[in-house]
């Protein structure tokens, strides 16, 4: 079996983010900021996917410039310019053991790699460098360090073309040394000095007294690389409280003091050589347990002309500014004050134009605007204040409030993480959504994707009766907005104009009393209708011509152009009219056609052309013509193409050529013609643009219905709209074409449309109504509608019948319900007396209208945090439709819920029912504990939409997996395999199996086969004997595997993921398989003899790969119609892929040699070896990776000529393998 | 030291040892041994960021915060060294 690994939806966490000036463009906008100033880029790494996105101040949204997969772990980036330059590059470190250096080429759109340097072995080692990186602000060095012993510092220069240079590297090594932070400090044109928080451990590892380990100090560590000498020296090293854990470069030479603030847990330190502490404490959330510290996670510095500060973030939130008085070069004051609250971040970038970047380290990422820099009086705490009691600094107390300072303007959705993930079709709809369980804590979602592309309706209204065609036209070409709907019945024509409003009018002079066939702006200013009988041709100043059609001769078809037009008359005859220089509309030549014409089309006039000389003509006998519209070959055939079932609909799309830039790759103009046949097949085609020779064919099917084809403006250009049973999109994204649904119900006409409110809309009827919506997030594989939870799910069923979905929930330190509720009456009651700096009371909007501006938003600030060995938990049953909980069960008495499955029991006395695994007071250090565990049974009342406890049964380890098997209930607690059948009172325990090695994770059955998922041990094949009452294990994996998701493939085969970010299929050989089905025993007695001890018989493994991020739910489902199964995972990291297996050894050999030639030709941009990322624990086995395939379209055309060569096909044909394998996925 | 030595086995060894921090010799004692598995874990969680994330919302913890354990955790990472034997 092989495998094609293809990524759905990419990564949509953040690791790390930087800003910075990458394309060197100078801003469009310079009134808003000054002038000469380039505009900023955020780069962002999502796991091993980097993007650059770029703030859209038109919009308010972030717009993906670019978004590249690396192949490796990214784990640090940062940005430096050279001095006088206006471009910034971009640093990567990685786990490849090689720094990179970035430089983006705005003109192709991609990243360039400047500079590669290997200094070490590759993967996340302790000592190779790659985990902290630190930039001289000037540009001059920069050091990347490892979290263990290894520094090397590189010196950054240019030569005499200008081009960045780097040095070999400088070591500033030291053995037994942890480092925790490292930054660069702003000295002017002095020597580059890096500063780092380093903690010794050799003496504590030899010291068994454990005196060293507690007088173990941590350090401020200054190198000063010093350029003249070509020497990194270890300047000074001086102690510093031993909480901290992150530096900040605070500005230096004229701007400010130099040196650094020390993030420590509880404390923010000012700190430079020879200059005296300065020491603030970070004020507390008056409801923090005191056991907890305060720990800074993000830090940002924002800085303008005359002053600058520091936005930094603790792990609860809150994010604090922080001022430094200073005076020359000493630093008199530092203070925080409580700024605002937001979701934690993972990165928070301040953007020059006023806005603030927050990556979500869970949850969708958002972007604020500043409103205020915090100048109010707030709480604060400063150096100068500072109070020393008995047990050390007295910290100021606070409340968080609402959002002050900064407004949020938009967010940007993250998946992360995904806890759980089914794919099932409960809306019935025509392909399946995906449910996800995303987020954490407070920020929970459950998440529906469906595949294609969100739409955002602006307006619905209904008709008179059902329309069957729509158009929206300008008056005059030159005009920004449409002037007139006009939608056509089954025999009249309604004409609505824009304006303010959309309303009715009769004074456009377009013919009513019939309907139309089509309408357009013809030339510069005139409008055109086609009815059955005839043309009418508007002129701008109300004249009207019409030209009628002869005898009783009807008009069946219309092609146009703005200049064309072409109509098919019922008797088989085919006339084509021209627009004149007079604006005259003239009959050109007229043609009989041998058959019926089934649909007509026109192609646009090229720019300074006169006309198109493209005419297709689809007809019944299953063929598309192209004729000439030349004056002197006119309506001759250039050439024919045999389709596989008569056209229904033909469209020409334009794609006007690029010369890449920051929307596109390099490609030539095209024209494609697109036809919707009456099968429900779309049929493209490149139009050779002087021969008319039709060449390079591709086909997909779109549904049942025929599709109709419909131009319209996408991002500027020209798009296609094909309504089949749900409208697809056919657009340029990135250089790239692509046809994409559109989530939404069928539509029967469309239009583009364009007014003042919505400058890109489409405008379309379906039933009785008319629609007018815009299409989002171009580029998106899915569409997600959010429904909130409570806790962090953990995993939920779907109920079959009544399609709801069943979810438990469960975070660990964190206050029930109930006590949430108690501490914010109490915290109401007592205003904001608490909040220990009584000038807050005179906050507006603290006293009058209280209620509202405290009740805190949870999902803003987070639940209160709890003694960690607290835990909540609740048992949701949820309506997806009508997005409804309709029963909520919160566990009491610090339970935890942790498996969910419904079960029927023999006994159908009950129906289905729902067991819920739970664990009481669960902690995970030093070692997994629990008071007790329970196995809770639920009957469904109320048609399902509520729960009622049967009983509970309790268990003596934590039940993580239940599983119906044969009528009874297959429980995992702890190692044990146990067997329960479900009595008056509790459940009954019938049989167990206390085999296997650590904790049973997944339980799958099949026929009379189960198959458990072990937590560190990969997979054991049971079977149950009914005879004898016995389970036992027949076959087990030889590998360690720590199972974090687990999936049934086949009788003989499991799919599974372990925690290090691998997929891989287990499968039993045929021959022990056949073997075991037909001993008498089942294989009881080899059972008994056991081999190396572990079960008689061994899985193996058939296909292995590294995803590179930890999976946490898979599913074999198919995510199109009529689609081959693939198997569906989610990630921690809220990715969404599939693997794909061939069914044909042809397309094995295919992808597996452009794979070679990729990794060859292309490698991965940070510098890791793209075969060795995929095997970063078990070699790669029988798996394509597509991601890499689908690289192949934005290499360079020679390039892919040269890989296209060595394959013995052309570039275009491998361009259609790829979509092709892809439209099998989704 | 001559010209032969240095490509002796042991000294080739020591070479090792001294650039690559836990590799291994024969008179490891088990509690070193454990020490640079733990070390080495640590890192690699660190590293790692889907696993950090995996970590932290077992812990609910900010993945800061987790990262900032598992940093402090690599100081005595098996607990305190057992007393070692005088010969």
């Amino acid at each position: 079996m092989y495998l094609y690994n293809l990524t759905l939806q990419r990564t949509t966490g953040v690791v790390c983010a930087v800003i910075g000036s990458f394309s060197g463009r100078d801003s469009k906008k310079s009134s808003a900021t000054a002038p000469g100033s380039s505009t900023q880029e955020i780069a962002v790494a999502r796991g091993s996917t980097l993007e650059l996105l770029r703030h859209d101040p038109d919009t308010g949204r972030f717009h993906t410039m670019l978004s590249v997969d690396v192949f490796g772990a990214i784990r640090s980036l940062a940005q430096f310019r050279l001095p006088g330059a206006t471009k910034d590059y971009l640093v990567v470190g990685s786990d490849s053991g090689r720094l990179v250096i970035l430089e983006y080429s705005p003109d192709r759109n991609r990243f360039d790699k400047v500079h590669q340097e290997t200094f070490g072995k590759s993967c996340c080692r302790r000592t190779v460098p790659g985990q902290l990186l630190a930039v001289d602000p000037k540009g001059r060095a920069l050091c990347i360090a490892a979290l263990e012993k290894q520094k090397l510092v590189y010196v950054l220069n240019r030569d005499a073309a200008a081009r960045l240079t780097i040095s070999s590297p400088l070591e500033a090594h030291k053995s037994n040394t942890i480092t925790f932070s490292l930054t660069a400090l702003d000295c002017g044109f002095g020597n580059p000095i890096f500063a780092a928080i380093e903690l010794e451990y050799a003496e504590s590892d030899r010291d068994p007294t454990g005196q060293a380990a507690d007088q173990a100090q941590k350090y401020l560590t200054f190198y000063e690389l010093d350029l003249g000498l070509n020497h990194v020296s270890r300047k000074a090293s001086e102690p510093i409280d031993n909480g901290a854990n992150l530096l900040v470069t605070v500005p230096g030479g004229a701007d400010g003091p130099s040196g650094l603030l020390v993030c420590c847990e509880n404390f923010v330190l000012y700190r430079n050589q020879g200059h005296p502490e300065v020491l603030a404490v970070i004020p507390r959330r008056a409801d923090l347990p005191a056991e907890r510290g305060v720990l800074i996670v993000a830090a940002a510095t924002h800085r303008q002309k005359d002053k600058f500060f520091f936005l930094l973030q603790t792990e609860y939130g809150d994010i604090f500014k922080v001022d430094l008085e200073h005076n020359g070069g000493t630093v008199t004051e530092l203070r925080i004050k409580y700024f605002d609250t937001i979701p934690v971040t993972s990165a928070i970038c301040v953007l020059q134009s006023g806005f603030l970047f927050a990556a979500s380290e869970f949850g969708n990422h958002a972007l604020y605007q500043f409103r205020y820099l915090g100048q109010d009086v707030d709480v604060e705490s400063s150096s100068a204040t500072l109070m020393e009691t008995e047990e050390g600094f007295h910290p100021v107390f606070f409340q968080p409030r609402a959002l002050k300072n900064i407004l949020c303007i938009n967010e940007i959705e993250s998946l992360m993480p995904i806890m759980d993930m089914c794919v099932a079709n409960l809306f019935d709809e025509e392909t399946p959504q995906v449910f996800t369980a995303c987020g954490r804590g407070s920020r929970s979602t459950l998440r529906i994707l469906r595949p294609g592309l969100a739409i955002s309706e602006m307006a619905r209204s209904m008709l008179p009766a059902e329309p069957i065609a729509v158009w929206a036209v300008k008056k005059n070409i030159n005009y920004m907005f449409d002037a007139y709907i006009v939608v056509s019945f089954a025999n009249v024509t309604l004409v609505l104009s824009i304006g303010e409003t959309i309303e009715e009018v009769s004074d456009s002079q377009f013919l009513g009393t019939t309907h139309s066939l089509a309408v357009s702006l013809l030339g510069e200013n005139s409008l055109m209708q086609v009815h059955p009988n005839g043309i009418r041709h508007i002129r701008e100043d109300g004249r009207v011509n019409e030209w009628r059609t002869p005898g009783k001769k009807t008009i069946t078809k219309v092609g146009s152009n703005q200049l064309q037009v072409v109509i098919a008359l019922s008797g088989e005859e085919l006339i084509y009219f021209e627009m004149e220089m007079t604006g005259q509309l003239m009959e050109v030549e007229k043609q009989d056609m041998s058959g019926d014409v089934a649909c007509l089309a026109i192609a646009p006039v090229p720019e300074g052309r006169q006309r198109s000389r493209f005419l297709a003509v689809g007809s019944y006998d299953n063929t598309i013509r192209i004729l000439s519209l030349d004056p002197d070959d006119c309506l001759q055939p250039l050439s024919v193409q045999s389709v596989s079932s008569a056209p229904e609909s033909l469209m020409f799309l334009e794609v006007q050529a690029s010369v890449g830039g920051e929307d596109g790759a390099d490609h030539p103009a095209n024209l494609f013609l697109n036809a919707g046949l009456r099968n429900g097949v779309l049929f493209r085609t490149n139009v050779d643009m002087v021969t008319g020779q039709l060449s390079d064919t591709r086909s997909r099917f779109l549904g049942p219905r025929p599709p109709t084809l419909f131009p319209c403006i996408i991002s500027h250009r020209q798009a296609m709209l094909c309504l089949s049973n749900r409208p697809w999109l056919g657009y340029m994204h990135q250089g790239h074409f692509r046809l994409t649904p559109l989530s939404c119900d069928t539509l029967e006409s469309a239009a583009s449309f364009s007014s003042d409110q919505c400058t890109e809309g489409v405008v379309a009827v379906a039933g009785g109504a008319l629609r007018i919506f815009t299409i989002e997030r171009l580029g998106e594989t899915f569409n997600e509608t959010a429904i909130p939870l409570r806790y962090t799910p953990r995993k939920f069923v779907i109920l079959p019948k009544k399609k709801y979905l069943a979810v438990i929930e469960s975070d660990k330190g964190a206050l029930s319900a109930e006590e949430r509720e108690a501490a914010k009456e109490c915290f109401e009651a007592s205003g904001a007396v608490e909040n220990g700096n009584s000038k807050m009371q005179n906050g507006d909007g603290l006293e009058e209208g209280g209620e509202e501006s405290n009740t805190l938003s949870d999902e803003q600030y987070g639940y209160p945090k709890a003694e960690s060995e607290r835990w909540v938990s609740c048992i949701r049953i949820l309506d997806p439709r009508s997005r409804d909980t309709t029963c909520l069960l919160e566990l009491q008495d610090n339970e935890a819920a942790v498996s969910i499955c419904m079960v029927n029991f023999h006994d159908k006395e009950h129906g289905t029912l729902l067991a819920v695994g739970t664990a009481k007071g669960l902690q995970f250090w030093p070692k997994r504990n629990l008071s007790a565990g329970f196995i809770y049974i639920y009957k469904f009342v109320d048609e399902g939409r509520s729960l009622e406890l049967l009983h509970k049964t309790q268990v003596e380890e934590v039940p993580l997996a239940l599983c119906q098997f044969q009528g009874r209930l297959l429980a995992g607690v702890g190692s044990v395999l146990r067997l329960y059948d479900l009595g008056k009172r509790k459940l009954l325990r019938k049989c167990e199996n206390k085999l296997f090695p650590r904790t049973i994770v997944s339980i799958h059955t099949y026929r009379d086969r189960i198959y458990v998922g072990d937590m560190q041990e990969s997979f054991h094949y049971c079977k149950y004997r009914q005879d004898e009452n016995q389970l036992y294990i027949f076959a087990d994996d030889g590998v360690p595997r720590w199972l974090t998701a687990a999936n049934h493939i086949d009788f003989d085969t499991m799919a599974g993921a372990d925690k290090f970010g691998n997929i891989y299929f287990a499968r039993l050989p045929k021959d022990v398989s056949d073997e075991i089905e037909e001993d008498p025993t089942g294989g009881e007695i080899k059972w008994e003899q056991g081999k190396l001890n572990g079960a008689p018989n061994r899985i193996v493994e058939i296909a292995q790969f590294h995803v590179g991020d930890v999976v946490t739910c898979l599913q074999k489902a198919s995510l199109i119609p009529g689609g081959g199964e693939c198997l569906i995972y989610g990630t921690v990291m809220g990715s969404v892929g599939a693997l794909l297996a061939f069914n044909c050894r042809e397309d094995v050999d295919f992808f597996s040699h452009l794979e070679m030639h990729l990794r060859q030709e292309h490698p991965p941009l940070s510098g890791r070896d793209h075969m060795e990322y995929r095997s970063s624990y078990f070699p790669v086995k029988d798996v394509i990776d597509g991601d890499l395939c689908e690289q192949f379209t934005s290499i360079p055309a020679d390039t892919q000529r040269k890989i296209a060569d060595e394959l013995d096909r052309t570039p275009g044909e491998i361009l259609k393998k790829l979509e092709d394998i892809r439209n099998k996925i989704i | 030291m001559q010209a032969s030595d240095r490509f002796n086995i042991n000294s080739q060894l020591e070479h090792l040892q001294a650039k690559y921090v836990g590799t291994g010799h024969a008179d490891l004692t088990r509690f070193e041994w454990a020490v640079n598995i733990q070390r080495d874990s640590y890192a690699s969680y660190i590293g790692h960021s889907p696993m950090l994330a995996y970590f932290s919302i077992a812990e609910n913890e900010s993945i800061g915060r987790e990262r900032y354990n598992f940093m402090q955790k690599m100081l005595l990472p098996c607990g305190l060294p057992p007393e070692r034997d005088e010969d």
